[in-house]
């Protein structure tokens, strides 16, 4: 029986389980920033993770890091240059896995973290950071956002970073060399993305059933059953290492807890 | 340009014109150059283009300042907390213009106007509506692959300004840790103001060429400038002042809570040495690295 945890902290886990051992990750802000260190201490120690500040790491941080760019993610780093080192590492295609986040989201995978509607008025968020780049030429991308429904829209306001062709086919059709996205992880559930780059259901977290996960959409969504990938599973569970690990890296619950 | 002398951060920040355009937070979310932001707020120096990749927080605070008309930049607000509520509130009242870049396509500006280009190309944006918004890129077929590009067009910003550990008087730099487009702003830049933890002899840098990462022909003015990029980290100075970025987050909300935080923090205060005494949090280097000693010689 696996210890208590959070919604983010199972976020972080099923986020590090998408690094593979071998992989270089894009790590951007916030839940990313533990993932990449829990994977590395566990089962990807061969993985690598850079950040468009400069900093190529392949290890854990000692020390708690708010920002890429806290002086512990520097210490005894593999290097600390300047972004057009790692940002021409993703265009020429060395990066396997990148980390996406987004206040909206449509069947796509296309992000927005720029503007959104309310009603009659636009809100504008921070904007792109290196997401765009991520979104355009990553590998693979792995995107994660709190499961509410106001973020799962048909048609997202601006396209911040671009997920799948609209046209079929993932990739094939659109502009963008990247793989595009693979998974969506949400504080309910797992996602993946099909043959015609549109996301489908493929697990729900522990206590959460996936019909209460389908209604939180405006489109009628697949499930992996319906395409012929078997049920929907339920999503494992942090375990006491993962847990471990991820309250030593965050160990006031900053990131993972509040 | 000639060998400069080290100026007070008043004088120095004194040269920047209304209506400059300047790029700073080069670095991300290390070596801000706060200090210098902070002096051209005091200094009412105002219509500013600032230019940037991500801006931790010093764009938001010369946006509640009043010193911003536009900004050309990936992303504007706070790492720690996420919005910035003066830049959020400024734009969608069409108080200031706002290009929308890519981390990399504000790079790829800067480095094409270092390299003397005038564009650069990239597979990025594509697909985007950074792309399809800014007005600001074009695409081309690339005439030795014809594969679909993006061309993105030189920016030469009149300054750069940036914080770093050490500079000689005369203006060259050492400058160590994760340096995000310093360089190529740098070099792009008309004019470079430096502000740096420590003024040392120009033996000091000439002792190490490798580590220099600004020469002195490139340098308009050099400060000495304690502490000048707090609340951001410096490599081997201080670290991250995390609560200070949430502190402003619940203070600024509206212009008027803005206006009582830059009271107390920008405006209250005379100068560097005053405000570090503000500074409640220990942020000192508890477990120091030294690096291994270089060698050159002859």
């Amino acid at each position: 029986m696996a210890s208590e945890y959070t919604p983010r902290e199972l976020m972080v886990s099923a986020a590090a389980a998408e690094i593979e051992d071998g992989d270089t990750a894009f790590v951007g802000m916030r839940l990313p920033l533990i993932a990449f260190q829990v994977a590395v201490s566990t089962h990807a120690p061969n993985s690598m993770a850079v950040y468009e500040s400069g900093v190529v790491r392949d290890s854990p941080a000692d020390g708690f890091i708010h920002t890429m760019c806290d002086l512990p993610n520097l210490n005894r780093a593999v290097s600390a240059t300047g972004m057009i080192d790692i940002m021409s590492r993703l265009q020429r295609g060395d990066i396997d896995v990148g980390f996406l986040g987004g206040a909206e989201i449509d069947r796509y995978g296309n992000l927005n973290t720029t503007w959104v509607r309310a009603g009659d008025d636009e809100i504008r968020l921070p904007g792109s950071g290196g997401a765009c780049d991520i979104a355009c030429m990553a590998d693979r991308t792995v995107l994660l956002m709190p499961h509410e429904p106001r973020r799962f829209t048909e048609e997202v306001h601006y396209v911040t970073s671009p997920g799948h062709s609209p046209n079929g086919g993932r990739r094939t059709d659109h502009p963008a060399p990247g793989g595009g996205p693979s998974t969506l992880v949400t504080s309910k559930a797992t996602f993946g993305f099909d043959v015609d780059g549109e996301l489908y259901l493929r697990s729900a977290h522990p206590g959460v059933s996936p019909e209460e996960v389908l209604t939180d959409f405006p489109w009628e969504m697949n499930t992996a059953e319906d395409i012929g990938e078997g049920p929907v599973t339920t999503t494992a569970q942090p375990t006491d290492e993962e847990l471990a690990l991820i309250r030593a890296f965050d160990p006031d619950g900053f990131w993972t807890r509040s | 340009m000639t060998k400069q002398a080290v100026l007070s951060l008043e004088e120095a920040v004194s040269r920047i014109e209304p209506g400059s355009s300047i790029a700073t937070g080069l670095a991300l979310e290390h070596a801000i150059p706060f200090a210098a932001g902070h002096e051209l707020l005091r200094q009412g120096i105002d219509d500013l283009t600032m230019i940037g990749p991500i801006s931790d927080l010093l764009f938001d605070q010369l946006v509640g300042g009043g010193a911003v008309s536009r900004i050309r930049a990936a992303w504007v607000g706070n790492v720690s907390a996420g919005t910035g509520y003066r830049f959020r509130e400024a734009v969608e009242s069409d108080e200031i213009d706002i290009e929308d870049h890519s981390n990399f396509s504000i790079a790829l500006a800067l480095q094409a106007g270092a390299m003397g280009i005038p564009y650069l190309p990239t597979r990025s944006l594509l697909g985007s509506d950074v792309f399809e918004r800014s007005g600001l890129f074009r695409e081309e077929i690339d005439p030795f692959s014809g594969d679909r590009i993006t061309l993105v067009p030189a920016i030469s910003p009149d300054w750069a300004i940036v914080h770093v550990q050490r500079a000689s008087p005369d203006g060259d730099v050492h400058l160590w840790g994760n340096t995000g487009i310093i360089d190529p702003a740098v070099g792009a830049a008309e004019n470079v103001l430096v502000t740096a933890e420590e003024v040392v002899d120009p033996d000091v840098i000439t002792s190490d060429p490798s580590r220099v990462a600004i020469t002195h022909d490139q340098v308009t003015a050099v400060v000495e400038c304690p502490f000048g990029a707090h609340p951001s980290p410096l490599a081997g100075h201080y670290n991250r002042d995390n609560e200070y970025y949430l502190e402003y987050h619940r203070r600024t909300k509206t212009q008027a809570a803005f206006d009582e935080w830059a009271d107390e923090w920008v405006h209250g205060v005379s100068d560097r040495e005053e405000y570090a005494e503000w500074i409640e949090a220990d942020l000192s280097i508890t477990e120091p690295i030294v690096a291994a000693e270089v060698r050159y010689g002859q």
